[in-house]
């Protein structure tokens, strides 16, 4: 195999590593402002433990996300030189402006958040809890300004021909609002959203489960079901929006995305099915025309297929993109229904005695993991062959001095290093959760602290 | 070429690079020399007061290093990818570092165990001398200038990245951090632990010292075209000048146990010395060894000029808003550790 493919595979690998962690910070960061701000309001302590107990597991997460996320700065130098070449005056202001509006946010207040409980008043300490939210979700936007760019390219010129061509801003604004960018960043959000409501569903579900902390986990988990319904159900038209956008501007990757092959036909909507690429047939559960009416409000209405497109112009991995569009839109409906029914029987005043909908709830934390990654897989597979779409083919992409050797060595050392923080997170979340939330500021919370804590018992 | 204040956009944008690298290696400067000499430190509560001195911090410190990553892909997008892709091999091995850094002062408070806290201690220390000691590589290896081919990649191979001249660099960039890691603690700690690192920034500085020599003596003997601006501009004789009296100062304020003006002569010392490597390449970016003519320059590694324009609005309106809130946290955060249930 080449330096390209390996180069690929390390990327998709580090990257699909990374965005396990921003996520849950960027939706955990919601549940926190809505919980201090609970207490702020209320003044009631379980709200107080609660938002210490996700503070912590925060800042776990939001450790290995930085240390992962260092990484794929530099990524783009080392692997992909001609493509950092080709669109550094744009990605590169994005990410500029991300490290110094978002990320320095973020990590600034995280301090306070974390080690400033008895160094800062409770107002102080809220609006810390509020910037490290918003300085995540500022990150989400420059990172989807600089992926939706790649989609969708506006506001340059070319300069420059060959190896030294290169993508210049002549209109910043209409770069950072190219046409994709804001209905992908809504559906990132959300996206987001739901897996922070899923982590606090399913931790709280378990407490529940096991009679453990009901004080605050019946709360909690109310507080987090909320969120998650109003934001699975947003992501119906969130999602309907984005794929809206991809009908319009990158009809090649709609195509790939229900495996619509004949140019003249209208397009069906599969539930699931199976893709020949050679034979251009799909096994499957499907719509006819389902695709059509969500485009255009008409059976019948033709959709391009992937036979209009050139060879050289059309992604050729047609299955793969098909399962994980398929599966990003199940996990989607699965959040939905379990949503749905749990708010029903929560009306009915059954939902904390009904253990195995909670047991669906402790796993259903996989949810929207499953949702992110699969997206994000069927956004950048769909685009392929181009890096740039329409601009720069990914081939063309690639760092000229590094060798595939270089890579492997590096890609062994990523794939080693990253199982083994995987387990070591899972175990000390884990750990955490077991333990559970803690009372703090009363007598009882000294010695429970003591007893958690073996440095304290030495002394 | 367009200007600001009669100064081009894209020597401003150099401007900003220096000193956004000068903040990243004071402020995790002083993190990794911590991290450097935390096996120094035997007791379990004298490593977990060090931890929590760079505790609320360092991880704010670290973003200068992503700001740094985004300014130079931003401002010299041509520099960037031919430095990344030269470097390929040493930035894993830094890259590495700093995933090790961070999980390990993450995770060594979460368990109580002795071999599991011991382990995360030794994967701390060594993954930050691995960060110092590369970045030092790196810089010596820009210094001195890579072969480039026509296509502004780098055309040799990685085990030239180890030739005497960037590993003297790697030291004196470890020692120099491990001096300002040891001030940084003695401000942080009292009774004695504070005393032991006292004398070990005594004896630090004194490993700086012998290094900063070595490696300068190195220089004006072996690497003669390095000191040529400062030759035919001697005006900047001043720089080398100050940055001595800065480091005579080190130890002076030491001893009088003034340890915050200590440490800031360090950090000036830091400033001082990224200035010179800076007027040492100036206007090379990246110098090609061999074909000179292949060389990256702030001319012709440069973005457009809108986006240098647009990026120096965004400068503008950041640095103050980072400058604010990095002081409130460190305000915050002032004083002697005091170790509670929160802490590492």
């Amino acid at each position: 195999m080449d330096v390209e493919i390996w180069s690929r595979i390390q990327f998709a690998f580090t990257i699909a590593f990374h965005y396990i962690y921003p996520p849950m910070s960027i939706g955990l960061g919601l549940i926190l402002v809505i919980m201090e701000g609970m207490y702020l309001k209320t003044g009631k302590k379980i709200f107080e433990d609660a938002t210490r107990f996700w503070i912590r597991i925060f800042a776990l997460i939001f450790g290995i996300g930085v240390a992962t996320g260092i990484i794929m700065e530099f990524e783009f130098g080392t692997n992909w030189a001609t493509y950092s070449k080709y669109v550094g005056d744009i990605f590169g202001s994005a990410l500029a402006a991300e490290g110094i509006f978002a990320f320095a946010l973020e990590s600034g207040f995280l301090g306070i958040l974390v080690f400033g409980w008895s160094r800062v008043g409770p107002k102080v300490h809220f609006f810390s809890t509020l910037m490290v939210f918003l300085g995540s979700m500022f990150s989400a936007i420059w990172i989807v300004v600089a992926n939706s760019w790649q989609q969708t390219p506006a506001g340059y010129h070319i300069v420059g021909k060959g190896i030294h061509a290169r993508a210049e801003v002549t209109d910043f604004w209409a770069m950072v609002f190219n046409p994709s960018s804001v209905d992908r960043l809504i559906h990132v959000w959300i996206a987001a959203f739901l897996a922070g409501a899923f982590l606090v569903l399913s931790v709280n579900a378990y407490y529940i489960i096991r009679k453990r902390h009901l004080e605050i986990a019946i709360p909690s988990f109310k507080i987090a079901l909320v969120v998650a319904t109003i934001c699975s159900l947003s992501q119906l038209w969130a999602g309907h929006r984005s794929a809206d956008g991809v009908a319009k501007n990158q009809p090649v990757k709609l195509a790939a995305l229900e495996a619509h092959y004949d140019s003249s036909a209208r397009g069906d909507m599969y539930l699931f099915g199976y893709v020949n690429n050679k034979t251009q047939q799909v096994t499957g559960v499907k719509i006819p025309g389902g695709l059509s009416f969500l485009l255009h409000g008409d059976f019948n209405e033709p959709i391009t297929g992937l036979n209009a497109f050139k060879a050289d112009e059309k992604p050729k991995q047609v299955n793969a993109i098909f399962q994980v569009y398929h599966i990003m839109i199940a996990c989607g409906m699965g959040m939905i229904a379990l949503c749905l029914f749990a708010i029903w029987q929560w009306k009915r005043n059954k939902l904390f005695e009904t253990n195995w909908l909670l047991w669906i709830f402790v796993w259903a934390v996989l949810l929207p993991q499953i949702g992110n990654q699969a997206g994000w897989f069927a956004a950048e597979m769909g685009r392929q062959p181009w890096v740039v779409y329409g601009l720069l083919k990914t081939s063309d992409a690639l760092s000229k001095t590094v060798k595939a050797n270089e890579v492997i060595f590096s890609l062994i050392l990523f794939t080693v290093v990253y199982s083994l923080l995987l387990v070591l997170f899972l175990y000390l979340l884990n750990k955490k959760i077991k333990h559970g939330p803690e009372s703090y500021d009363s007598e009882e919370s000294d010695e429970n602290s003591k007893r958690n804590n073996p440095l304290m018992q030495q002394h | 070429m367009e200007t600001f204040l009669g100064i081009a956009f894209n020597m401003w944008w150099f401007l900003v690079f220096g000193a956004v690298i000068s903040g990243y290696a004071i402020l995790d400067g002083f993190d990794l020399g911590a991290g450097a000499l935390h096996l120094f430190l035997k007791k379990e509560e004298s490593r977990r007061i060090a931890l929590n001195a760079i505790g609320p911090v360092w991880d704010g410190n670290e973003v200068w290093l992503v700001i740094g990553g985004g300014v130079l892909f931003a401002g010299f997008p041509v520099a960037y990818a031919a430095i990344f892709s030269a470097f390929y091999v040493p930035f894993m091995v830094f890259l590495m570092g700093i995933v090790f850094r961070g999980v390990a002062i993450e995770f060594r408070s979460k368990e109580p165990g002795k071999w599991w806290r011991k382990t995360w201690d030794v994967v701390y220390s060594i993954a930050s001398i691995i960060i110092a000691l590369s970045l030092g590589l790196m810089l010596g290896n820009v210094a001195l200038g890579i072969p480039l081919n026509d296509d502004q990649e780098f055309s040799g191979h990685w085990l030239y990245f180890f030739n005497p001249f960037a590993i003297m660099v790697a030291v004196t960039t470890l020692s120099l951090f491990m001096m300002h890691g040891a001030i940084y603690l003695t401000m942080k700690t009292e009774n004695r632990l504070f005393i032991k690192l006292h004398l070990l920034a005594n004896n630090f500085t004194v490993f700086f010292v012998l290094s900063f020599i070595i490696t300068t003596l190195y220089t004006l003997l072996y690497i003669p075209h390095l000191s040529d601006y400062f030759r035919s501009h001697p005006v900047f004789f001043l720089i080398p000048l100050l940055m001595i009296l800065s480091i005579a100062n080190i130890p002076r304020q030491i001893k009088k146990g003034k340890y915050r003006y200590a440490f800031l002569s360090s950090a000036v010392t830091i400033a001082l010395l990224l200035i010179m490597v800076a007027v040492e390449v100036f206007p090379y970016l990246l110098f090609s060894k061999g074909n000179a003519a292949n060389s990256i320059t702030i001319n012709n590694g440069a973005s457009s000029t809108k986006t240098m324009k647009t990026l120096l609005i965004i400068a503008l309106i950041g640095t103050p808003l980072v400058g604010l809130y990095t002081g409130f946290v460190f305000w915050t955060f002032k004083g002697k550790v005091k170790l509670d249930a929160t802490s590492y």
